[in-house]
């Protein structure tokens, strides 16, 4: 169907987009700001960006969270794809609506609340907060998020395939590896890479489980920002969006490229 | 569901045992200590609360839980009036989020079908960037010498500039800008499948266009709007660091009040019971949340 957009139409997707993305657009030009005072233009500068690169409290925090990422977003993965099979191929298990529960609670939850029991939990075990606590709270709350995304894919893959591959002799493990993987491989990119954002970004429940030596980069920037705005943050802040976008982008372009991969040998 | 899956014979019960473990441990197991911790008093100790376990004596360690938390939190009207005013916030941004949300998502929907699934991608976007680094970024539009102000007072709109940050306003713009995303998509997924000839009928048969709009088009969009608002107002009653960063100290929320009674008072016991209160006022739109979501997942089979 190739209607017209009303107007109405077209000034509320401009306005709304506007409104989403004018406060990023915004941030990044007052980066490259020659003035320290982060609402006056003073003329273009990448000073800020040298500031950065010598500011060692910041970068040591930016290295911390990058290993808490991407060891949590993997451990999330693995959990959440098992989750999602759980809850697509094994019917009705006891304790079902207790899973579910578990699932969808955290991604909803206030991340007070997360945060504040997982530190008095591992306060009660005697575990040392700092580097793990983080990586182990991370780890629970975007297996859901994973979890969420993989099922999604698995509730519409077509499952006659699977049973062919059984019908054919392919013992259970090969045919999971050979058919099952290959067709959600797009889904779980997608849950790692969210489980990863998601991780890179999370202040809250990071703030409630971290220890001495254990600053992560939301917890540095929150406390320069209180402390008044900064060029320094805008600059950090660029570059953050700059990697998520480049990111998002190559997982788009992949899994078009996918998409159309499949298409070729299913037509 | 066709016979017994491959998956049951590759190792019963294993697979979905693993993650239930881990979210029985790290997630369940946390919030009955939560509780406990909420029952016992503080002390000037470290961790600042008494033992959780005393397995020795037990009558001892039901002896020593009381209700005192949860009596301060009634007694002192501050908790109170954070949470009705976490209540009232959230409930406000709800509403602005679908009235700011529902044409954005109607012009996805009737957008061109080639050109949607960019559209999609564009609200999501913003989604992947820090949300600490979006609020941030509102900060210095909103400031007395900020952008908005400089803008507007250059328009020679406004004489003097407006206060918005640090009041509730601020924390208004502020939700509505983060969750937007949130709002969005769920109302998109829902008026996306709409059958659009039914207000071709409707227009044909003598309807005026905001009827048809409000006997079709809403009815039929019900379940994106229980799902959106839900994913709303739920996170944003316990909203921090948007009341915090643009609220400044006159916008009560509970949400701060918990983290304040936690890192400033380094009261674990009543930031536990907060945190109890917090939890049974949204126990309820949770279960909902939850029940909307899974009948949607498992409806697309």
């Amino acid at each position: 169907m190739n209607r017209r957009l009303s107007l109405f139409n077209v000034t509320s997707l401009v306005l709304g987009f506007a409104f989403l993305y004018l406060p990023i657009l915004l941030l990044m030009v007052y980066s490259f700001n020659a003035s320290r005072l982060v609402t006056v233009w003073g003329g273009f500068s990448t000073q800020w960006y040298s500031a950065l690169f010598r500011n060692e409290p910041l970068m040591e925090a930016a290295w911390v969270t990058l290993r808490i990422a991407l060891l949590s977003a993997s451990a999330a993965t693995i959990l959440g794809t098992l989750a999602a099979i759980a809850l697509t191929r094994y019917g009705r298990f006891t304790g079902r609506t207790l899973f579910t529960g578990m699932i969808y609670a955290p991604m909803v939850m206030p991340e007070v609340i997360t945060g504040l029991s997982l530190l008095l939990f591992f306060v009660a075990i005697g575990l040392d907060r700092g580097f793990w606590t983080i990586t182990l709270a991370h780890t629970t709350l975007t297996m859901c998020f994973v979890t969420v995304v993989v099922q999604a894919r698995l509730l519409t893959f077509d499952r006659s395939l699977e049973e062919a591959a059984m019908d054919l002799g392919a013992p259970p493990l090969r045919t999971f590896f050979s058919v099952t993987l290959p067709l959600i491989a797009p889904s779980i990119v997608a849950g790692f890479l969210l489980a990863f954002t998601l991780s890179l970004d999370d202040l809250v429940i990071a703030s409630f489980n971290t220890g001495p030596g254990a600053t992560t980069l939301p917890i540095r920037i929150y406390s320069q920002v209180r402390l008044g705005l900064s060029p320094e943050v805008n600059a950090a802040s660029t570059i953050l969006i700059g990697i998520v976008a480049v990111g998002v982008l190559t997982a788009t372009l992949l899994s078009k490229r996918s998409l159309l991969r499949s298409d070729r040998t299913a037509g | 569901m066709a016979g017994p899956s491959f998956l049951k014979r590759l190792g019963p019960g294993l697979v979905p045992f693993v993650p239930y473990l881990w979210l029985a441990v790290f997630f369940l197991l946390p919030f009955l200590i939560v509780f406990k911790i909420s029952l016992s008093d503080p002390a000037v100790a470290q961790p600042p609360y008494r033992p959780v376990f005393e397995w020795s004596d037990i009558a001892a360690f039901f002896s020593g839980l009381d209700l005192e938390n949860f009596a301060t939190l009634i007694d002192d009207s501050l908790y109170l009036d954070a949470t009705l005013s976490s209540l009232r916030i959230a409930a406000i941004s709800t509403a602005l989020l679908l009235l700011v949300g529902f044409p954005i998502a109607y012009a996805m929907a009737r957008a061109p079908q080639k050109h949607r699934p960019l559209l999609v991608a564009l609200v999501i976007m913003p989604f992947w960037t820090s949300f600490l680094i979006r609020i941030y970024a509102w900060v210095a539009i909103l400031k007395p010498e900020g952008l908005l102000n400089q803008a507007l007072m250059g328009l020679g709109l406004i004489g003097d500039p407006l206060n918005i940050l640090n009041t509730e306003t601020a924390v208004y713009i502020g939700i509505v800008y983060a969750y937007l995303p949130f709002m969005v998509l769920p109302l998109y997924a829902s008026l996306e499948k709409q059958d659009h000839s039914l207000i071709e009928a409707a227009l044909d048969l003598g309807s005026p266009p905001w009827r048809a709009f409000w006997t079709i088009t809403v009815p039929l969009a019900m379940p994106g709007i229980v799902a959106g608002s839900l994913l709303c107002f739920i996170p944003a009653v316990g909203e921090f660091v948007i009341p915090d960063l643009l609220g400044g100290s006159e916008t009560l929320m509970i949400g701060k009040q918990l983290w304040s009674e936690f890192f400033s008072n380094r009261d674990w016991p009543l930031a536990s019971s907060v945190a109890i209160l917090l939890l049974l006022i949204l126990v309820v739109p949770i279960v909902i949340y939850r029940d909307v979501e899974s009948r949607q997942l498992e409806g697309r089979r």
